[in-house]
């Protein structure tokens, strides 16, 4: 019960302003289409430079979280889901509209958030510090096999092709090792003065989320957004209340559906929507309602793509395995700070580790507050042209990448890695997988260095890294994931990958 | 899953085969040897894989990424050359904050659905890309205090 004794702390003036911040600026980011959540928040990383590793945090957080559940109000308002999950939700969400009950659907949908994101983050409150101590046991070899996992399991899992998947996650860790080398201070694959430091990795996760986005925004060319907003009727709020806990099948299934797949690293927020939606709709005794404007419909979606919240931050904070791509770039919020996640994140920091978990489980209060409100300016925001969306995105991301470390090397490392992984993402690659190679390449070398000097004093390199039973776990795991995308691949029975859902979100706009 | 054309994919597979392969030549024949150690377990994987991938466009049996069609090709084209002209060249020659209101009336010109032969419409972009930029000027000068590159403008 740790987390309660920092619980005043998210309640400072300055934290609490950070926290209202961060969950209406998230909620009309998150209605906006063609901003992720996961490009929301690396374009966020540079404000977070001048204010304390508490307080970055809590920013990152809140918008995480409301973005999630801010993709919601152009779903149902437009049928533009904001992020890809919320498409399940464009499902009922925007028939419910079409018949006069936007606002019902707005209420459900951040109702529903609000109670699963909870869960959530509750469910990362309780076994996040059991794992952290679990981790205390990890030596060298473990945490080399841990990064290797981080690469595969999201290479495997989160790619259209388990093999460019994994091909991805090799460019990442080769990425990494560009620069000096730390031991021997060798020189390693500098072709270009911009990259002598290294490849920073906050101008890195800017230029791969939002350059591809802001290029697929010029690929659509002088598109103008057809999409009518529909007007929102007023509603009482008690009825939708009673709604949700009258639906509590589906509220459950959501609930439940999202927490587990969150705890999946590389599983992601679209996966728990469509999944909790597919499932309520097996479960309810309605079944022929759902598609039609069903509440349940709403409800299972919403509350399955914010309970993932939480859970997805489980493997980051204990571990220091980013479960999701968001997971990924909070993790480069914390490294700039000097914080390094895992075990000693709770040891050495539990005033920051506490405050950031408990901001979020106030922020889901918030967003399900301030989202009613804040939903008719954000369906608007949600009107932006892609012309002034592209420019803006391109120009933040421009000063942001600047900002790290004031170097135009920087700059260009964030142009050349966006513009670069535009086109490998057309042709079958993807960006989580890069992205955790270049986080986790540092920590599986560090290791893979420092187990090669025990093993090199004590025994051989095999019987260091390919014997006992957490090493063998760890490998058990790798092994077993990529086999079971390939049989996945080959029944073609896949999880949605981002470009299935790029595609089927196309087709729903 | 899409049928894609094939000699896009033979071209990028070959291109990131290409660098696989470069980066094996350059972890195996680097010095000190153990600095290279782990670039060299890696190059292995990545060749590996992205032959694979390069023997499977070859044979015409890659599955997945739409690819580039023509009409998207065209409509990336002017904006990637204003982007890149933009952070490569203007940027650090004309000075940030110049540099980017050019680009972002450039790119909004380019992309607005909004008729060009219309007053109105020009006004309407001079007005959002004056209003940005002070948004923007606001935010990293004044706000983060973050000093740009002024050159030869501003």
């Amino acid at each position: 019960m740790e987390f309660l004794f920092y619980f005043g702390d998210v309640f400072s003036p300055f934290n609490f302003m950070l926290l209202l911040i961060g969950t209406i600026g998230g909620l009309i980011l998150g209605a906006t289409p063609g901003l992720s959540p996961t490009m929301a928040v690396a374009l966020l990383i540079p404000f977070t430079f001048k204010l304390d590793p508490t307080q970055g945090l809590i920013l990152l957080g809140a918008a995480y979280t409301s973005t999630v559940a801010g993709g919601a109000v152009s779903a149902i308002l437009l049928k533009i889901p904001g992020a890809p999950a919320n498409i399940a939700t464009t499902l009922d969400g925007h028939t419910m509209a079409k018949n006069g009950q936007g606002a019902r659907a707005l209420q459900l949908s951040f109702i529903s958030s609000a109670i699963g994101g909870v869960f959530g983050v509750l469910l990362l409150i309780f076994l996040t510090p059991v794992l952290a101590e679990w981790a205390l046991a990890f030596g060298p070899s473990h945490l080399f096999w841990l990064a290797i996992l981080g690469v595969t399991v999201i290479g495997s899992l989160d790619s259209s092709s388990v093999v460019k998947g994994l091909l991805s996650g090799c460019i990442g860790l080769w990425l990494a090792t560009i620069g000096f080398d730390d031991v021997m201070g060798a020189q390693r694959f500098i072709f270009h003065s911009s990259v002598s430091g290294g490849i920073n990795i906050i101008p890195a996760l800017i230029g791969l989320f939002a350059i591809p986005q802001v290029i697929t925004m010029f690929a659509k060319g002088r598109h103008q957004h057809d999409a009518e907003v529909l007007k929102v009727e007023k509603s009482p709020i008690m009825d939708s209340i009673r709604e949700v806990f009258r639906r509590s099948r589906a509220l459950t299934i959501g609930t439940l559906t999202g927490s587990f797949i969150g705890l999946i690293p590389g599983v992601g927020g679209q996966i728990a929507g469509l999944v909790a939606y597919d499932q309520a709709r097996k479960a309810s005794r309605e079944q022929k309602k759902f598609g039609t404007g069903h509440s349940e419909g709403v409800i299972a979606a919403e509350s399955a793509n914010n309970a993932m919240v939480g859970p997805s931050l489980v493997p980051l904070l204990t571990l220091s395995i980013p479960g999701s791509p968001t997971a990924a770039v909070l993790l480069g919020g914390l490294l700039i700070h000097g914080i390094f996640p895992g075990s000693d994140l709770f040891e050495n920091y539990p005033d920051v580790a506490w405050t950031f978990i408990n901001s979020m489980l106030i922020g889901q209060i918030l967003m399900c507050i301030f989202g009613l409100y804040v939903a008719g300016l954000a369906a608007r925001v949600a009107q932006v042209p892609n012309a002034v969306m592209a420019a803006v995105v391109l120009a933040l991301a421009v000063f942001g990448s600047y900002s790290v470390q004031t170097s135009m090397g920087d700059v260009y490392i964030m142009a050349a890695l966006g513009t670069g992984m535009y086109f490998l993402e057309r042709f079958g690659f993807s960006a989580a997988p890069l992205v955790l190679g270049l986080i986790l390449g540092p920590i599986a070398e560090a290791n893979f260095v420092q187990g090669a000097m025990i093993a090199n004093a004590t025994s051989s390199m095999g019987s260091y890294f390919f014997t006992g039973t957490l090493n063998l776990t760890l490998i058990g795991i790798v092994v077993a994931s990529i086999a079971y995308s390939i049989w996945m691949e080959l029944r073609q029975r896949r999880y949605l990958s981002k470009e299935d859902t790029l595609e089927r979100e196309e087709q729903i706009t | 899953m899409t049928n894609l054309p094939r000699t896009q994919h033979i071209v990028a597979s070959g291109l990131v085969a290409a660098v696989g392969v470069w980066v094996a030549w350059l972890s195996f024949t680097g010095e000190p040897a153990r600095a290279f150690l782990f670039p060299r377990i890696i190059s292995v994987a990545f060749v590996a894989l992205a032959l694979w991938t390069f023997g499977k466009a070859l044979l015409g049996k890659t599955k997945v990424g739409p690819g580039l069609s023509r009409t998207a090709t065209l409509n990336i084209l002017p904006g990637i050359v204003v982007m890149l002209i933009y952070v490569f060249w203007a940027a650090p020659t004309l000075g940030f904050y110049t540099a980017s209101t050019i680009a972002f009336f450039i790119l909004l010109s380019l992309y607005d659905p909004a008729p060009h032969g219309a007053s109105r419409t020009w006004v309407k972009r001079v007005l959002i890309t004056a209003g940005f930029l002070a948004v923007m000027y606001g935010l990293f000068a004044l706000l983060l205090g973050v000093f740009t590159p002024r050159e030869v403008l501003f």
